[in-house]
């Protein structure tokens, strides 16, 4: 039949979204869902370990050449491997791709657990054996992205000098992947990704806008189920190494989009669905003050990254590059200041001018948690909008650095004396608007349907008003930054 | 168990394997890598090469930062640019022992001249080459005193209108000795004092002082400083001589103390109360040995003795008007 994609358009179906593991996680609304597992071929692939093992593989080669391209290689950036594929290529695959359309599913292939894991399982593909470490249970105080928030925040406030020196690059993947294998070899499961991966972190916040999730048909099912293979492995896969319950998934946050559960379950109760974007802002349970910072966290980086790696402002972006001085020590706490105060405090304000416009009785920290997932939507658009520029323009590096990934004088593809040239720069300005204007849109709605959990009809416009306005301040100041 | 197995022989032979393929591809060349980074990131590296005479050395350039360029001293071959992550490959044989200098010929910053390296060439040669010895020694001069000229023109002088009066000068005023060893000012009052001149104004007087000095140089010396001048002195000096090049304000402020040496503002070449009084041999010496505590490179090891000589030709055009 015309439009039957590998026979799962026939198979639509109608199901209450979200895991319900009890009847008061019930989500009050419906989601379209199409699963893409119903397919055979879709499911053979996805069970198999060998292709996303080939693919971690890949891009383990990839990783590790970085590393020692940045080590020996030209320390000149736009000519070196770990510059130009991990921060222009890797990241244009990230932010215009990965993150928007398959929120964890860059996480499902990052090599940076996997020589961590391959010690912690005793095994590199699948389950076999018995592997060592302490297989301790990550601190209760710290089962949440705080730690995520920091890391990230520090990285970003080396990051022009992260972002152009490859032998900083490659100490900053070292490190990463010396923390993954440490972790892995102290606690359980991968809690180097689910609780201090910097980069998690903020892909697991922007994985709710996503139009895709893995999560479980039928939650009877798993209640039934005393096994718990899922969680606790068998024979056909790990338990979850994201330390979830698939049934009680009720959001993209915390899935690393593994698989493990998908080869797991012996009742055949995994669906990966595609779905409609940014389904899980409709979730109302589940709101942390982590994950609200998270967001602040993103969009303050976004407006400090366009003014200094895109102003015209070089005393900004000396003083960001010149680590350990005086200037530097003023941008990072500017920075600082601005992601962890100037930004949530606006917002509170904000959020406070809503309660008493509209006298709501909830209390402010909860108001405040619950509208900050509003500004999820806003803060990937900055993103992809700044990354829109920078990606770009500066793309055409892959070309000659492909053929010449050290800078050592190499040709091996003959594109090594490919010029520099950028692409779209006439579309740029126009794909960012629409960008950073969809982002305002959406964030706004958002909030509309956040103010619509606790007040109704025209009392939810008011209480959602000074939030929306907010998002029109920050949408002002991110066109000013990127479009001038 | 066979597919674990396969599995974990290819991480090992991809995270072991790989990196070894790089290092050992990288280092495989034979050749000498030569990188330039500006002179207070280093320099070049390495800054000191060896090699044998008649043995051919292989230099793979690259720079590390900015555009540099890279030529060896006293050589007439081009420079060559040196691109940032590029490698620009050049193979040198020298056939006489000898210290060479190389050195960047890109203004890549304030201590562009500090970017400077040697190529210790060892062994024999059948050639023997004479060396020269700077004016300066051989006539005791000490090159940093003072020397102000005591008597300036009102206008400057014109080599086209003392040809007019050629006829007059005696010929031992027209022994490149006095070109190379005395002030124009000196030259001046010399003249002034002859009773050949006494019907001459001392505007003309000057004229003729521009005519011996012209005399002294070619149209193919003078062009070739005027090259040399615009590559190599215009960035500090100002491409007019007026001591105002790009890079003057900040040799004015001293800003290279952090490199180990106190500057000052670059020499005005049309100030003619200073330049009227030193002498060719002042101006060689200036040039070979720089300018101690000034922020004036050395130029001995850079320069041929021809080139330098091309380079004072040039200066004097700043007091002397030498059109035809």
């Amino acid at each position: 039949m015309a439009g039957d994609w590998l026979g799962i358009v026939s198979r639509y179906r109608w199901r209450v979204g979200g895991a319900i593991v009890t009847p008061t996680h019930a989500v009050k609304r419906a989601v379209r869902t199409v699963d893409l597992v119903r397919a055979p071929i879709v499911k053979a692939v996805l069970r198999n370990r060998w292709p996303q093992f080939l693919i971690r593989l890949m891009a383990l080669a990839g990783f590790v050449f970085a590393i020692v391209a940045g080590l020996i290689g030209t320390p000149v950036g736009s000519h070196n491997f770990a510059i130009v594929f991990v921060w222009i290529a890797w990241w244009a695959v990230l932010m215009l791709i990965a993150v928007p359309f398959l929120g964890r599913g860059w996480c499902s292939l990052c090599p940076i657990p996997l020589p961590g894991e391959w010690l912690q399982n005793g095994a590199a593909l699948g389950p076999i054996k018995k592997g060592f470490g302490l297989n301790r249970r990550w601190p209760k105080k710290l089962r949440n992205i705080w730690l995520q928030n920091i890391a990230f925040t520090l990285v970003a406030l080396f990051s022009l000098v992260v972002l152009t020196t490859p032998n900083v690059t490659s100490i900053v993947l070292l490190a990463l992947l010396f923390m993954a294998i440490g972790t892995s070899l102290i606690f359980e499961r991968r809690s180097f990704c689910r609780y201090l991966c910097p980069v998690g972190g903020f892909i697991g916040l922007y994985s709710q806008l996503a139009p895709i999730e893995l999560r479980v048909k039928d939650t009877a099912i798993c209640v039934a189920h005393t096994e718990k293979s899922c969680y606790i492995g068998s024979a056909e896969g790990y338990g979850c190494p994201w330390n979830v319950y698939p049934a009680a998934l009720t959001k993209n946050i915390n899935c690393g989009l593994c698989l493990e559960c998908l080869r797991t379950c012996p009742e055949d109760n995994i669906a990966i669905n595609l779905r409609s974007f940014g389904a899980d802002l409709r979730q109302t349970r589940g709101r942390k003050l982590d994950e609200a910072f998270k967001a602040f966290i993103m969009l303050g980086s976004a407006l400090i990254y366009s003014a200094v790696m895109l102003g015209p402002w070089g005393v900004l972006k000396s003083a960001a590059s010149s680590i350990g001085t005086p200037n530097w020590l003023i941008y990072a706490l500017g920075f600082v200041v601005l992601i962890f105060g100037v930004l949530p405090g606006l917002f509170l304000g904000a959020v406070a001018l809503g309660n008493k416009m509209t006298q709501a009785t909830a209390s402010l920290k909860k108001t405040f948690v619950a509208y900050s997932y509003s500004l999820v939507p806003l803060g990937l658009m900055a993103w992809i909008a700044f990354s829109i520029s920078f990606v770009f323009t500066n793309i055409s590096y892959a070309w000659s650095t492909a053929s010449d990934p050290l800078g050592a004088g190499w040709n091996l593809l003959g594109t090594a004396q490919a010029a520099w040239a950028p692409y779209l720069t006439q579309s740029i300005p126009l794909l960012q608007a629409s960008v950073l204007l969809l982002g305002l849109g959406w964030s706004s709605v958002t909030a509309r349907r956040i103010a619509n959990e606790t007040q109704a009809g025209r009392g939810a416009l008011w209480q959602a008003l000074p939030v929306v306005g907010y998002c029109c301040v920050i949408t002002i100041g991110l066109m000013g930054l990127l479009i001038g | 168990m066979k597919a674990e197995r396969l599995a974990q022989l290819l991480i090992v032979l991809l995270v072991i394997g790989l990196p070894s393929i790089a290092v050992i591809a990288r280092s495989s060349s034979g050749a000498i890598e030569l990188h330039g980074s500006i002179a207070d990131n280093g320099g070049w590296n390495p800054a000191n090469l060896s090699v044998n005479v008649g043995q051919p050395i292989h230099l793979r350039l690259t720079s590390d930062d900015v555009m540099h360029g890279f030529a060896v001293g006293q050589s007439d071959r081009a420079p060559i640019d040196v691109a940032p992550g590029v490698m620009t490959e050049t193979t040198l044989i020298f056939d006489q022992p000898g210290k060479y200098t190389f050195y960047c010929t890109r203004w890549c910053g304030l201590n562009h001249w500090r970017m400077r390296g040697t190529i210790e060439v060892s062994g024999s040669s059948s050639e023997t080459v004479a060396s020269t010895t700077p004016l300066y020694i051989d006539l005791k001069l000490n090159i940093d005193d003072p020397h102000p000229a005591d008597v300036v023109p009102a206008d400057k002088p014109s080599a086209a209108r003392g040809s007019v009066f050629q006829a007059s000068i005696p010929p031992s005023y027209l022994d490149p000795k006095i070109y190379q060893t005395e002030s124009p000012a000196v030259v001046w009052r010399e003249l002034r004092t002859a009773s050949f001149s006494k019907s001459l104004s001392a505007a003309q007087v000057w004229d003729l002082v521009a005519f011996i000095w012209k005399a002294n140089s070619t149209p193919q010396s003078f062009a070739a400083g005027q090259k040399l001048f615009a590559q190599n002195c215009a960035a500090c000096h100002g491409e007019a001589g007026q001591g105002d090049g790009v890079m003057a304000a900040a040799l004015d402020k001293g800003s290279q103390a952090s490199m180990g040496e106190s500057t000052k503002k670059p020499i005005d070449f049309t100030d003619a109360a200073n330049m009227l009084g030193a002498s060719s041999a002042i101006l060689q010496g200036k040039i070979v040995r720089g300018g101690m505590g000034t922020g004036m490179p050395y130029w001995g090891p850079i320069f041929t003795d021809r080139q330098i000589w091309s380079v004072i030709n040039y200066l004097w055009s700043f007091q002397f008007d030498t059109n035809n």
